[in-house]
């Protein structure tokens, strides 16, 4: 089993969601952040000053999934947010291993709590 | 004795015209916390800039030729100062300028979270120095429309604009939705309506609790007067058939949603209120209070069919309903005016309405054009996305994220 965070523009959220749903990803977790990477910030202005602002809004999303998935997985999430040859700031994927899933409800372990 | 009389009522008036005139002044805020919580939060300091932009704008056009154009009275009110018949020339400009902001305040939420910040600003200059004006001068004004014919041999009537300043403002605001396009993700590919959340809703009550107050004035002092018996009746008429209109619109569009949408919805009561509000403003000198909840109460209606019908038939994208609260539902104001105004006839407001609208649209549309060919009319996609916040303003209405 493999976790898979990643960091993507919250403008891809929903195409994203609706990708992984389309290759049967049953669930993602996905949560708000900043952060920067080779984009670096945005300047901001405030009362006639200008600033940088380090860090940008951003979505992480946490989805767990079976070692076979990994592959459609990662494709499924280049293919929504490279879009137009792709830019910086589109965000990374990481991808680590996971060595217990348990569904709370049931009790399963293992692939099947994916 | 009879000129300290004649004093003490020119005083009264004039004191009762100022004050009235800044409830309305009070709509702007009404207005600016109504669209700042209808938007989605990435859009709402340049909302906030464009409401108090839009109002200095609209007082200082209307101050330099609007007025003049209107009422006569001179370019640069050259002629305002001292004394008029019953009440000071200039309590007359401070109560009409007022109005002016309104309809301008209007067009802003309708045009949110895509327009350019100061096309939508060289549109508030011509808007209030010359479009308002002259459909004005039609109707308040007493003036022939270009010389062919005059509104008032039609018995058309509206006493504090639910068509001269309300349906104005959504003609003017409907060009410029038709001109800009949907904001951004508004429909799927199949053309199915998404919603996007107002982000908060506090804020959108607030404004409409403020815009309700200000309707007072706006109404009330639109009786001219307050210095005698007679208008001291009318006055509080006015007032009880504007509250009653805006408490009925609240309940009918409450019931309407619980019955359509299985559920309460909020916006939908906000602005029930509103369209109540709109909907007796061209005639709250006449209903008994009964009549003013029912004529609201059909505005409430009235504006949850037509925001659902703009929203989802016509693919017209306006995040806070202007155009069916002032427009549609303005419209029904008009035309409620002869079921207890027997001097009005039906034909009568229609002829106006037609006047009103066919002006203000094809004036607003040529003006929108105009604009989108010399400066542009739209943000990019990227600046869409990022938020107007940052690309118009570069900052951020609420910076939650502060590392220094």
């Amino acid at each position: 089993m493999k976790m898979v965070t990643v960091i993507i523009q919250p403008k891809r959220l929903e195409s994203v969601r609706e990708g992984l749903s389309e290759i049967g990803v049953t669930g993602i977790t996905a949560t708000e952040v900043k952060g920067f990477g080779r984009q670096k910030g945005q300047t901001e202005l405030y009362r006639g000053a200008e600033f940088v602002v380090e860090f940008l809004p951003k979505i992480k999303l946490e989805i767990a999934i079976t070692d076979e998935q990994v592959e459609q997985v990662i494709e499924t999430i280049i293919a929504k947010c490279k879009v137009n040859g792709g830019n910086i700031g589109d965000g990374k994927i990481f991808v680590s291993s996971l060595e217990q899933v348990i569904r709370i409800r049931t009790g399963e372990t293992g692939p099947e709590a994916v | 004795m009879e000129n300290q009389l004649f004093e003490l009522q020119y005083a009264l008036d004039t004191f009762y015209f100022l004050v009235m005139g800044a409830l309305v002044m009070w709509m702007a805020a009404g207005f600016s916390m109504l669209e700042a919580g209808l938007v989605r939060s990435k859009n709402t300091a340049e909302i906030l800039t464009k409401n108090i932009g839009l109002y200095a704008i609209a007082c200082t056009m209307y101050m330099l030729y609007g007025y003049d154009l209107m009422y006569g009275g001179g370019v640069l009110l050259d002629g305002i100062s001292g004394q008029g018949e019953s009440y000071s020339n200039a309590s007359d400009f401070y109560f009409q300028v007022v109005f002016v902001a309104t309809a301008m305040s209007i067009v802003s939420g309708a045009v949110a979270e895509r327009m350019k910040l100061f096309t939508f600003f060289i549109f508030a200059v011509i808007f209030t120095l010359i479009i308002y004006p002259i459909e004005g001068s039609w109707t308040w004004g007493g003036q022939d429309v270009f010389g062919l014919f005059n509104l008032s041999d039609f018995g058309f009537y509206d006493f504090a604009g639910s068509g001269i300043v309300h349906m104005a403002g959504a003609a003017a605001a409907l060009a410029g939705v038709l001109v800009l396009g949907p904001r951004k993700g508004k429909y799927d590919e199949k053309g199915n309506s998404r919603p996007m959340m107002g982000a908060n809703l506090p804020l959108a009550t607030l404004g409409t609790f403020i815009l309700w107050m200000g309707w007072f004035g706006f109404n009330g002092g639109s009786v001219l007067a307050v210095a005698s018996k007679e208008s001291a009746d009318a006055v509080a008429m006015v007032f009880v058939n504007t509250n009653a209109a805006a408490a009925g619109g609240v309940i009918a569009a409450l019931l309407l949603a619980k019955a359509w949408f299985g559920k309460v919805d909020l916006t939908m009561a906000l602005n029930g209120a509103l369209a109540g509000l709109v909907a007796i403003t061209a005639g709250p000198d006449t209903p008994s209070a009964l009549v003013a909840t029912l004529i609201g109460a059909v505005g409430g209606l009235i504006v949850v069919f037509s925001i659902v019908i703009l929203d989802r038939k016509l693919k017209i994208d306006d995040p806070v309903g202007a155009i069916s609260v002032h427009g549609v539902v303005g419209l029904w104001g008009l035309l409620a005016v002869p079921l207890t105004n027997l001097d009005v006839t039906f034909a009568g407001q229609l002829v106006g309405a037609a006047t009103i609208f066919v002006w203000v649209f094809g004036a607003s549309s040529a003006l929108w054009f105009a604009l989108k060919a010399i400066m542009g009319i739209r943000v990019t996609d990227d600046e869409e996305d990022a938020g107007v916040d940052i690309s118009e303003c570069g900052m951020e209405a609420y910076p939650e994220f502060v590392t220094k």
